[in-house]
């Protein structure tokens, strides 16, 4: 192994002299005074290896030894991973002792004494490639496949395979043979290197289904598709996190992983409080059974915070290896380009706009390549729907982030300022923000086949009148109440319903805060069925008072039980308030 | 902050900037202590033999051959019962005259809780200002700032907002506080025979600028000796933070790092994140809630100053000056208690969350209608009422110097509700309506 000795420190960037080869991203351990301090390699001169240190480097010295690992930064993946709460390095934080965060104290993601209850899905003789599943354990709710680790790309033969029983992962439970006769045990634990992406699949084809989320303003307006990617730039303050932690509890996914990346350390408290006492409506199950968090908040190590969207997406796609569907959630990922950028204006390299490394588009556009909807080596599907939240400085869209992440993610959920001002929440704008998919035919049949037959219509009328109100409100502004035909008032006040009613959604009342799709295409119906009438009106001052009974009625339904006694009165009032003044 | 036995000392520097100065040394530590000329200076950068270090008072006068002395170790603070009711330097050092400190020695800025041993912040801290603890109520365990023109007496409303909060410990730490200011606080806090419960740790406009750097991580260490040790709950406040940042940005452009947006280092946010997410509830009732003072300059919140703060912290009060009733208040529509759905309707009364929302949106009309207004338009029926409701509702509530409680703020905004709406504008859920809307 290279070993190496601490020449400078400047921050977390240590220069260390090397006796050895070392390859780039290759890990590393500085020896603090017996303590060891877990480093990256970013860059190499001569004998010199630049590292990033995942810790801070207090107290460290020149001449400190240095141990080199021969791998980049990996995760440990195998069974017992659901309900974790990890660090940006994967180390369960549950198992760290002690109030504080201590530096150099790394722990064991899995647990190597637990057994498992394996059934093999192979047999001697069978041929196998990387990904491919030997056999399955339950974890959880879950059938965990043990696969042929991702990193065995030639073809092999099992040779021989375990009795259905009982195991720890360390044990071996297959041995395979290549082509050339070399034989390999297998055991229920694989390692992968975060920054590369798998690639164990037939297809990646494009993504067709929606993924219900459970929020009005994605589901209906701009749906994101199950493997597909968005993001959601806002000022601080706009509600990101919110909307991140309320799709996360609804949307229609199997597994949930929540990356904190760099953000408040409360909010994450927030999850390891509530998950476990909060149900998924689907399953009845608990939500902390389908959640896995990876946390490296705002005032954690931070090469660490760049680390921790790799370790989730690494973990994102073992599980999708298994035919499941992942919905990766990232809070958010300035944060790590953040982390990139302080990296590399330590190194003095020579900054892009606004002081990034001038190669963040393709780091990101490389990230969000690797969620998606696969079909596996066996043909079951699978698939990592991303959602990444981005943090604008002063909610100015115009800046490297959200530019470089707006050529990649397919849903652009655009939080205004002035929404969440107004407690419009959630405070998506609903002219700006756009999925692609919607565009997609094969999305379109889909909404269609499973909503109803003229959804995707429907949803494109929705658009237009929010357009139009938007406009007449525009109008409205420069001209003045009177300055206007009284049609204006009468289309601002529909769109006005729209988004009262179809994009506000309050997310602490336990019944508005998430709405399942049929609820979302009867109020949608309701709404239009509203706007496509026509009332009459003496002054624009009439306006205003109608409405708002129309508006509070609707509201009211929202809050209450579907198709419950209380709901249908509400929904008999509206119809008798509609009737007052509808043109025969 | 004096140093101990087996010092390294050396007497040549290779050479001086204007808050820095470099030497050749061995064996030496990253981020340790060191004296040159007598004046603290901290290790910022090691390539080599070649030692950096950052001189908190600047290098005015250093001469090539100042003695360097090294201490060993990074900055320290002794910690113990006795820093109630005392006063510090940026360095942790006596100004008040007494006697120095005996205790256990603590490293300044150390690690970070490990999130999964924090408790949910959940207790309400009422401080009478209805503008707060209506729309934006505090929690234990929260981190908040004062967005304020330099104008706004924010001073002032912490100093009422720290007496008003049941705390065990209130720790100030000053950064370029005129001295004026620091006596208003000595003062406030001796009036109110609450001193004993004070720990300040102080850098006034008199003392260099590199000196604040210390403060927040001192009055932290104090406040978590507090917190954990002895279960006590601290507020820590913290005045200002613009100018602690702006200390690091000359730091920074000191050392030729490259500025990033309005000339703060790349670094601002992890900077300020270090300092807030001290801000903690641990298990056994302690807690640490951190409230701050962040000057804008015209209201202005994209500054990168604000704008990261603001991203850091769980919410930010913004204090303005209503010129309709000449008060300053503590602006509803720009300010955000992030943890106020863990008090409101559980710890207060269970209406409060929707009349807070409710008060906050009829209010958004009217301003909405002033614009109108001011643009020569008329305005309708129920664009008047709003009006009014709005300057009634910022003089009963908004304005800073209200002092009610959490029940009658609540009735008063009904009762404002009821004077200039009608149900259906009001809109609040049945449940409620039947409980509170009192019938004509
Ligand atoms: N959907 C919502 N419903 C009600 N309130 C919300 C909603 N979204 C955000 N908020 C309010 O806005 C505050 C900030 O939201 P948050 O998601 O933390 O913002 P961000 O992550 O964009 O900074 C929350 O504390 C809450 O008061
Ligand atoms: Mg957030």
């Amino acid at each position: 192994m290279t070993k190496g000795i601490v020449k400078g420190i400047i921050a977390n960037l240590v220069f260390v002299e090397v006796d050895g080869p070392v390859a780039q991203n290759e890990i590393c351990y500085i020896n603090l005074e017996g303590t060891k301090l877990m480093a990256e390699v970013i860059k190499v001169m001569g004998n010199v290896a630049y590292t990033q240190v995942f810790e801070s480097t207090r107290g460290l010295k020149p001449g400190a030894p240095v141990e080199f690992t021969k791998h980049m930064l990996q995760v440990k993946l195998g069974p017992g991973m659901l309900s974790k709460n990890y660090d940006g390095l994967q180390d369960d934080l549950n198992k760290m002792e002690g109030m504080f965060l201590t530096r150099g104290e790394y722990t064991d993601p899995l647990d190597e004494t637990a057994l498992w209850d394996f059934t093999p899905l192979v047999k001697v003789g069978d041929e196998v490639g990387a990904g491919d599943w030997l056999g399955e354990v339950p974890e959880n709710w879950l059938k965990h496949k043990i696969m042929l680790p991702f990193v065995m790309e030639d073809k092999y033969k099992i040779t021989w395979i375990a009795d259905a029983g009982k195991y720890r992962i360390i044990d071996t439970i297959a041995k395979v043979e290549n082509s050339e006769g070399q034989s390999q045990d297998i055991t229920m634990v694989q390692y992968w290197p975060v920054k590369l992406a798998v690639h164990c699949y037939k297809h990646k084809p494009r993504p067709f289904k929606m993924m219900e989320t459970g929020m009005r303003c994605i589901d209906t307006l701009n749906p994101i598709a199950e493997g597909g990617t968005g993001f959601t730039p806002g000022p601080f303050g706009a509600g990101k996190t919110v909307l991140q932690h309320l799709i996360s509890q609804h949307a229609e996914a199997d597994l949930i992983i929540v990356a904190a990346c760099g953000e408040r350390a409360n909010e994450v408290v927030e999850l390891f409080v509530d998950f476990p006492k909060l149900e998924d409506p689907r399953t009845g199950r608990k939500l902390i059974e389908r959640t896995i968090i990876i946390c490296n908040t705002s005032n954690m190590p931070v090469a660490a915070r760049e680390a921790s969207v790799y370790t989730a997406m690494s973990i994102a796609e073992y599980y999708r290896s298994m035919g499941l569907r992942i919905l990766l959630l990232a809070d958010s990922t300035s944060r790590w380009a953040q982390a990139l950028r302080e990296m590399s204006n330590r190194m003095e390299e020579l900054p892009g706009p606004d002081a990034y490394p001038m190669d963040l588009p393709a780091i990101i556009s490389n990230f969000y390549s690797r969620a998606g909807y696969v079909n596996l080596n066996n043909d079951v599907p699978g698939s990592i729907t991303f959602l990444g939240a981005v943090s604008p400085p002063g909610g100015n869209l115009k800046e490297p982030v959200t530019e470089a992440t707006k050529k990649v993610a397919r849903c652009f959920y655009s939080l205004s300022q002035e929404r969440a001002d107004s407690k419009r929440y959630p405070a998506v704008d609903p002219i700006d923000s756009y999925s692609k998919y919607l565009d997609y035919e094969e999305v379109q049949d889909y909404l269609n086949k499973h909503i109803h037959p003229h959804w995707v219509q429907d949803v494109l009328l929705t658009k237009n009148y929010l357009l139009r109100g938007k406009e007449a409100s525009d109008q409205i502004n420069i001209l003045g109440d009177d300055g206007v035909p009284l049609e204006y008032h009468d289309r601002m006040w529909k769109s006005e319903v729209i988004d009262r009613i179809i994009l506000m959604q309050d997310g602490f009342d336990k019944i508005d805060k998430a709405t399942p799709m049929k609820r979302q295409a009867y109020m949608l119906e309701m709404v239009l069925s509203v706007c496509k009438t026509g009332f009459g009106f003496e002054s624009y001052e009439d306006v205003q008072p109608f409405y708002s009974r129309m508006i509070n009625t609707l509201k009211q339904m929202n809050y209450t039980e579907f198709l419950s006694e209380g709901f249908k009165e509400y929904e008999s009032q509206l119809n008798s308030i509609v009737e007052e003044r509808k043109v025969k | 902050m004096a140093g101990t036995a087996f010092q390294k000392i050396y007497t040549k520097l290779n050479q001086i900037t204007k808050a820095t100065c470099s030497v050749t040394a061995t064996g030496i530590g990253y981020e340790e202590l060191a004296t040159v000329s007598g004046r603290l200076a901290q290790v910022v950068k090691i390539i080599g033999d070649t030692v950096t270090l950052q001189i908190f008072s600047g290098t005015e006068n250093i001469g090539t051959d100042a003695e360097v002395i090294f201490f060993g170790r990074p900055p320290t603070l002794k910690v113990g019962e006795q820093l109630s009711g005392r006063f510090f330097n940026a360095y942790g050092d006596p100004i008040d005259g007494g006697p120095a400190i005996e205790g256990k020695e603590v490293e300044i800025g150390g690690p970070s809780v490990n999130p999964v041993r924090r408790m949910e912040p959940s207790e309400f801290i009422a401080t009478g200002i209805a503008g707060i603890d209506l729309n934006n109520p505090l929690v234990t365990g929260q981190k908040i700032p004062f967005f304020a023109d330099p104008d706004q007496p924010y001073n002032q409303v912490m100093a009422t907002v720290a007496l008003r909060a049941q705390s065990d410990k209130i720790i100030l730490g000053g950064m370029g506080l005129s001295n004026d200011d620091y006596l208003f606080y000595k003062s406030t806090f001796e009036n109110a025979g609450v001193i004993d419960k004070i720990i300040s740790f102080v850098n006034t406009t008199d003392d260099p600028p590199v000196e604040r750097l210390l403060v927040p991580d001192m009055a932290l260490a104090a406040a978590e000796y507090f917190a954990l040790e002895k279960n006590e709950k601290v507020l820590v406040l913290l005045t200002d933070l613009t100018l602690y940042c702006d200390a690091l940005s000359i730091v920074s452009n000191r050392m030729d790092q490259i500025p990033s947006k309005d000339s703060m280092p790349g670094s601002l946010y992890s900077d300020l994140a270090k300092i807030y997410e001290k801000a903690v509830q641990f298990p056994d009732g302690g807690s640490i809630t951190i409230i701050a003072v962040t000057t804008i300059s015209g209201g202005d919140i994209t500054h990168a100053i604000p704008d990261n703060t603001g991203y850091i912290t769980e919410g930010q009060l913004f204090l303005r000056k209503d010129t309709d009733i000449g008060k300053v208040i503590i602006d509803p529509a720009r300010s955000l208690s992030r943890l106020k759905t863990k008090v409101m309707g559980i710890k207060t009364r269970a209406d409060h969350p929707k009349v807070m929302e409710t008060s906050v949106r009829l209010n958004a009309d009217a301003l909405k209608a002033k614009t109108k207004m001011e643009n020569g338009f008329d305005l309708t029926d129920y664009e008047e009422r709003a009006m009014k409701f709005s300057h009634d509702y910022a003089n009963q509530i908004l304005a800073i110097d209200v002092n009610i409680g959490p029940e009658e703020m609540l009735d008063v905004t009904w009762g404002l509700f009821q004077k200039y709406f009608t149900r259906e504008e009001v809109a609040i859920k049945e449940e409620f309506m039947k409980l509170y809307w009192k019938k004509a």
